[in-house]
């Protein structure tokens, strides 16, 4: 290590000044080193995250895609594969009614519960809130596949939807909650008071006061539970066997692990539609809500 | 199941530390719901979460002591068999392979790899700023982002033997990556997927460092590698064991490297993620692959645990905590 610590600079600082050359070239040099490290090290980075990804963006749109990346020729008859083929636009559908499904049950249940705790004191409400997110992130689809595919097994939902639904919504529930909980604390009460003076209902002040002003939290969730779904792989690829069912994710690792040659026309297409979307929504909620809910937007 | 709500246990806090809008006036029933109608909107929520979540975690207490198959006799009727799987599992070497694989991938994949790379990047681009930062972040947040089929797909072919983009960079023609070299090969996807998480978190830990005492530490003629060990870890210590603790949890828990090798060649990849999912599901034998979940189950719960009590710690010290916080709302991507 030949950088001083602290304290030894410190010393020295105290020390009179001495040649002014002297002190001037040793820390440029230094600089010059960092610098040319830090370029460096940029570059390669750029090279390690970039490669993979140039696939993706080159291949969709070369006329006789390789595994290898090589410069496209724009065109755009690859995305005619995605028509051409039995299962793909399928799979899209089923992807969207997977995730629209989940945010839709998410949302309502997720109100629901979230807006009674919040207004409503229950006894160890808070222990509850905090147990349930415990649990959701110890119980993860992978430590508790074979349970999760028993119990579908045994309802007789395998091959549906509404199994993967029903699981992803279980799963995430915890953690919308604990989100829109934060939200539903933050409107004021007072306009609910006034509904409730002219006679409303709860669930009419929750449906024609709450949730109109908590609009930018239901918003956030949903976005937030489509991201989380669409790419989810496990899940989907645990219960529903019938390609016709299969969402994206699923497809698309049984176009390169299906016997035979991988058509890379269709694929690089599929990948990259499939994709878009994602990041898409990825980008959109990071530009608005920030870091605070980087971890939760996608694991 | 797919939630990863730690980060919000993280920015919001835990019962120890409520956020502060909660406390303004949260006791009053507004809408006159009392705790019937309370009841009543949490039912169903707690249902669903009952059955999907906590009833499985349960469950697998029970279907690890039975011999339950995918096929045949004990599909329809399962016996109960006590510890039996146990027994097995920790007489099979297959298993202590997998517990010692998964060790590697976590420990290189997560703790070394991602935490290390992701803060070598915050720290390169902390006071970069322009296209040249753009482009880093961007790239490595993309990789993070895309689905994990596609992601898994770009490294096969990336590392493919004939057409391999790496292969015809190196000059390797006939590499076969994935077969010779299957562990280095998915714990470098795993850390170039989930970079990312580290990068955000640790730009936004040192973003909250005083640069007052920075300053003073760069008056003092401390180079950078001084900087960083006197004045910025210090600083960030608790974002270091909240990012640890994180990534081991996830990193334990991906099932991703099954896309890329699906555990081979022969178990050479079989991360205990994968080893249950092929003793369960193509190998059938679901009471054994329930028991291996148990035993997975409870090394979440311990490495959880393990966080909590690092939240509580931290907690403890607020000015730390809501540094994390206000960090957290400026952070652009």
């Amino acid at each position: 290590m030949t950088t001083p610590s602290t304290s030894e600079a410190a010393a020295r600082a105290d020390r009179p000044a001495p040649l002014p050359a002297r002190v001037a070239r040793a820390p440029r040099a230094r600089h010059f080193v960092s610098r040319v490290l830090t370029v460096l090290g940029l570059a390669l980075l750029l090279v390690f995250f970039g490669l993979p990804l140039a696939w993706l963006a080159t291949a969709p749109f070369t006329s006789a895609p390789t595994l290898a990346v090589g410069w496209p020729d724009w065109t755009l008859d690859n995305f005619a594969r995605i028509g051409e083929n039995r299962y793909a636009v399928g799979s899209f559908v089923n992807s969207a009614i997977i995730g629209f499904g989940t945010c839709a049950v998410v949302l309502v249940l997720g109100a629901f519960a979230s807006y009674a705790l919040s207004r409503v004191r229950i006894p160890g409400r808070d222990g509850l809130l905090y147990a349930l997110l415990l649990l959701s992130s110890i119980v993860t689809g992978t430590a508790a596949m074979v349970p999760t595919f028993q119990l579908i097994t045994l309802l007789g939902l395998i091959d549906t939807h509404l199994a993967v639904v029903l699981v992803i919504s279980g799963g995430t529930l915890p953690t919308v909650i604990f989100i829109l909980k934060d939200f539903m604390d933050s409107i004021p009460r007072s306009y609910e008071e006034s509904a409730r003076l002219y006679g409303a209902k709860p669930w009419q002040i929750l449906r024609d006061v709450v949730v109109p002003i908590a609009r930018p939290g239901l918003a956030f969730v949903a976005v937030w539970t489509l991201v989380q779904v669409w790419g989810n792989f496990l899940v989907p690829y645990l219960l529903i066997r019938r390609t016709q069912q299969q969402p994206a994710a699923v497809l698309m690792y049984t176009f390169y692990t299906e016997a035979g040659q991988a058509d890379l026309r269709l694929l690089s297409a599929f990948a990259l539609i499939f994709s878009v979307p994602i990041i898409v929504m990825y980008f959109l909620v990071n530009r608005r809500y920030g870091f605070r809910f980087h971890g939760g937007i996608k694991s | 199941m797919t939630a990863e709500p730690a980060e919000q246990v993280l920015a919001g806090g835990g019962p120890g530390r409520r956020p502060r809008r909660a406390r303004r006036g949260a006791a009053e029933d507004v809408a006159g719901l009392g705790f019937l109608g309370a009841g009543a909107f949490v039912a169903p929520a707690l249902a669903l979460i009952g059955l999907f979540l906590v009833f499985p975690a349960l469950w697998t207490i029970y279907l690890g002591m039975t011999d339950y198959r995918l096929t045949g006799l004990q599909a329809v009727d399962p016996t109960f068999v006590g510890l039996d799987n146990y027994e097995r599992i920790l007489g099979d070497p297959s298993f202590w392979r997998s517990l010692r694989l998964t060790l590697v991938f976590v420990l290189l994949s997560g703790i070394v790899g991602q935490s290390l790379l992701g803060f070598a990047i915050a720290w390169a681009l902390r006071r970069l700023s322009g296209w040249l930062k753009g482009i880093v972040e961007t790239l490595v947040l993309a990789a993070w982002v895309i689905p994990a089929s596609v992601s898994s797909f770009l490294w096969i072919a990336l590392l493919d033997r004939r057409g391999g983009t790496l292969n015809a960079l190196l000059g390797t023609e006939g590499a076969a990556w994935l077969i010779e070299h299957p562990m280095p090969a998915i714990i470098i996807f795993n850390i170039w997927v989930g970079t990312a998480f580290s990068m955000l978190l640790f730009s936004s830990a040192l973003a909250a460092v005083p640069p007052s005492q920075l300053e003073s530490a760069r008056m003092a003629g401390a180079g950078g590698w001084a900087q960083l060990r006197d004045v910025v870890i210090p600083n960030i210590r608790g974002h270091i064991l909240t990012n640890t603790l994180l990534i081991t949890l996830w990193t334990f828990n991906t099932f991703t490297p099954y896309l890329v090798t699906a555990g081979g060649p022969n178990g050479a990849s079989e991360i205990l993620a994968v080893y249950i999912y092929n003793t369960a599901i193509p190998g059938g034998q679901l009471g054994v692959g329930a028991a291996i979940s148990l035993i997975m189950l409870l090394i979440n719960l311990v490495i959880a645990l393990g966080y909590l009590r690092v939240g509580r710690a931290r907690a403890a010290r607020p000015a730390e905590a809501s540094a994390v916080e206000t960090a957290g709302g400026g952070e652009t991507a």
